[in-house]
Parts: structure tokens; sequence; C-alpha cells
């Protein structure tokens, strides 16, 4: 089973989905991030998805599931680099991810991040 | 069917190749065709009529490229397969002269030979229409579906016409694909010239922003006149968070103040009022 790395920069965890994820390690992925979030003390969350080709109704869940967890613990996520294709699909399993931040690459994500923080305070 | 009519076919071959300039010169007449274009077919059916194993593909390949540059000018179907026919009547006048049993045997198997080939162009000319309908209705939606930018990280898709599933489709997938090449966060789509709006039209246009939504960009709909806004209301659509706004400006202003261009509010109109004092 594939574990998909949380790499962290400043008080931000940035996680790179790489390849086709089984739904293992999705759940593995989850359990790493809460941990990674509360040991870092993590304000924001970057789930950039620029080379997923392919998804279904569980990793659509898995997202939602990552905001609402991250949220609990005081972080916000931007998922960022969704495909068209993807989008589409998304759209069409009517999964709207609501509550989920969106963003076009992941430079605009961490900009995201600061603006809605700086909103915050 | 090779075996039983050997006379007949042998005494058609014969006319064929006897009188090759006299029945090219009367097909070409009857079928309103250049005599060389009728020519080469003449040959080629000739060679293929001779040959043991009735192999038919070079007349059949002639056939269908007279067919399909028939079907581009605009001729009808009968009119290519009628040209065919011509040649059925052009070997019948030679055939009239000498009417022995033999002769008429071979004619109906000719006839019938003919009248396969006529069917033939008819069929390539089906599929050589089909084919163009086809390109042209991919070219109208290509031409139909713009996505310009107006600004820098503003892009507008101005919608003319009626809109189905599959222009949405399209307008869907090259409005994505625009945001992702040109990194755009804000996006108009302009219905303007949308003559109506029904359920089915507003399913498509929410899924859109949706999926614009899911990539990181904000969508606005602009160009909504009374009676769509009517139509809308009346229908009980909901447009949810769904920024609307009357016009393109509307909606250009909206996307640059969202965007942190425009930082000024909006002037109050101001009232002239002329000083009459003094």
């Amino acid at each position: 089973m594939e574990r998909v790395p949380i790499l962290k920069i400043g008080d931000i965890l940035i996680v790179s989905i790489q390849v086709d994820l089984e739904d293992q390690s999705v759940l593995t992925l989850q359990e790493d991030l809460a941990e990674a979030v509360v040991k870092h003390a993590a304000r924001g969350v970057i789930i950039d998805i620029s080379v997923v080709e392919i998804v279904d109704s569980f990793i659509g869940r898995m997202l939602a599931t990552i905001a609402g967890m991250s949220r609990m613990l005081d972080a916000q996520t931007v998922v960022v680099g969704m495909r068209p294709a993807v989008a589409i699909t998304l759209v069409e399993l009517g999964l709207n991810l609501g509550g989920v931040r969106t963003a076009l690459n992941l430079e605009k994500g961490i900009a995201l991040l600061d603006h809605v923080r700086s909103a915050a305070r | 069917m090779s075996v039983d009519l050997p006379a007949g076919r042998r005494r058609i071959e014969q006319l064929l190749a006897d009188h090759q300039d006299q029945l090219i010169k009367r097909w070409a007449q009857t079928a309103k065709a250049s005599a060389d274009e009728l020519t080469e077919i003449y040959e080629a059916l000739r060679s293929a009529i001779a040959g043991d194993d009735r192999d038919l593909t070079d007349v059949r390949g002639l056939l269908a490229e007279l067919s399909r540059s028939r079907a581009r000018r605009g001729f009808t179907p009968s009119d290519t397969a009628r040209a065919v026919f011509g040649l059925k009547e052009a070997v019948y006048e030679l055939v009239e002269t000498d009417a022995t049993p033999d002769t008429m045997r071979g004619f109906i198997w000719f006839s019938l030979l003919m009248d396969d080939l006529g069917l033939f162009t008819f069929e390539t000319f089906a599929t050589a229409r089909e084919k163009i309908i086809i390109e042209q209705t991919e070219q109208l939606l290509e031409l139909s579906t713009p996505v310009v930018a107006i600004w820098e990280g503003i892009l507008a898709v101005p919608l003319v016409g009626t809109l189905d599933s599959a222009r949405t489709q399209v307008v869907m997938e090259k409005l994505l694909q625009a945001l992702v090449d040109t990194g755009a966060e804000h996006a108009v789509i302009d219905i303007t010239g949308v003559p109506a709006v029904d359920t089915q039209v507003a399913q498509h246009l929410l899924k859109t922003i949706v999926a614009a939504r899911l990539m990181g960009a904000e969508c606005v709909i602009s160009g909504i006149r009374p009676q769509i806004a009517h139509s809308i209301v009346t229908l009980g659509i909901e447009f949810g968070d769904i920024v609307t706004k009357a016009t393109l400006a509307d909606a250009l202003a909206h996307a640059l103040r969202r965007s942190g261009v425009l930082t000024t509010e909006r002037k109050a109109t101001r009232i002239a009022i002329r000083a009459e004092d003094a």
C-alpha cells in the first residue's frame, strides 16, 4: 500500500496526491493528516490533486471529510489543481464539496489561505 | 449466378467491348456527366465483368468517388443513381437490335448488376451527406461557444442560441479548460443571446458553475432579460448563492471588484442643481 507524503511549509501542510488512491490509502491519509495537523499545529491544509485523473464518490467524500476534520482542528483546507474532467465528474456525481475551498493551483491556494487568515484576524 | 448465364454474359461483354465509344457517348448524354469520368468507370466495369472473380472493388471505389463529389456539389441522390442507370438505357438500345434470348438473358443479368451499383451510389451518397452534416454540427458547436478573456484573470462566455445538453457540455469543457490554461479566477457567463431559459438550461448552467467552483473559480451569470428573470422565478429555479447580474458591464464590474482591480465604490449619480441665487 502506498502512503501519501505530507509536507510541511511554515504552518501549512501540503498533501500532493500523485497516484490513483486505493481506499485503504485514503483512510491512512486521513489518519496521518489529522495527526500531522495536531503535531505541527498547522493552520492550513492544501491538497493538490492536479495529477489525479480519475475520481469516484469515495475520493469526493474523502476531500469533504478531510476538510471537516481539519476545520475541527482549526485548520482551513484548500483543494487545488482540480482538472476539468474531474470537476465535471464530481458535479455529475452530485458532489459539490460544500465547505471545501478550492483554488486553481498551489500558488493561488497558498495565497487564498493567507487571505482567509488575514481576514479572520 | 456467374455460371448459369455464360452465353448472355459473354454477349454483353462483347457488346461493351465493341461499342465502347458509342455507349459512353450515349451514357454521357443520359447521365449528364462528363465523358471522362464515365470512361474511367466504364473501363473498370468492363474489366470487372471480364474477370472471373467478378471483383467490383474498383468500380465501387470510382462510383463512391463520383457519388461523394456529387453530394458535395448538391446533386440529389436520385440524380446520381439515375446517372448510373443511364448505362442500362444505352446498352438496351444496342440489345434491342439483336433480340436473341441469350442476349436478353444477358441484359437482365447486366441490369441487375447495374441496379446493385446504383443502390451502392445511393448508400455512399447518404453516408457522405451524413458526414457533411456531422462536420457542420461540430463546426457550429465550436463557433457558437467562444471563451474570451476580457481582463487579466476574468473570462467571458457569451452564449448565443438555444442551450441543450450537448452544447452545455461543450461550453462546460471549454470554460473549465480555459480556466486551467489562463489561471483566471473569475468567469462571466453571459446569456443575453439565449432566447429561453427553462429548468433544464438552468440545471446545465448550475452544473457548469459548480464545476468551476470545484476548480477554484467564481462564475457570474449576466444578461438576464426581464422576461427571463420572470420565467426563472415563475419556474421556481433557485440559483442559490450564485451571483447574477443584469448586464455584462455589471458582471465585469463585480468581477473586477472581487479580484481587487477595482477598489473604489460605485459613484453616486450626480444630480446637477442649477444654482439660481444672485
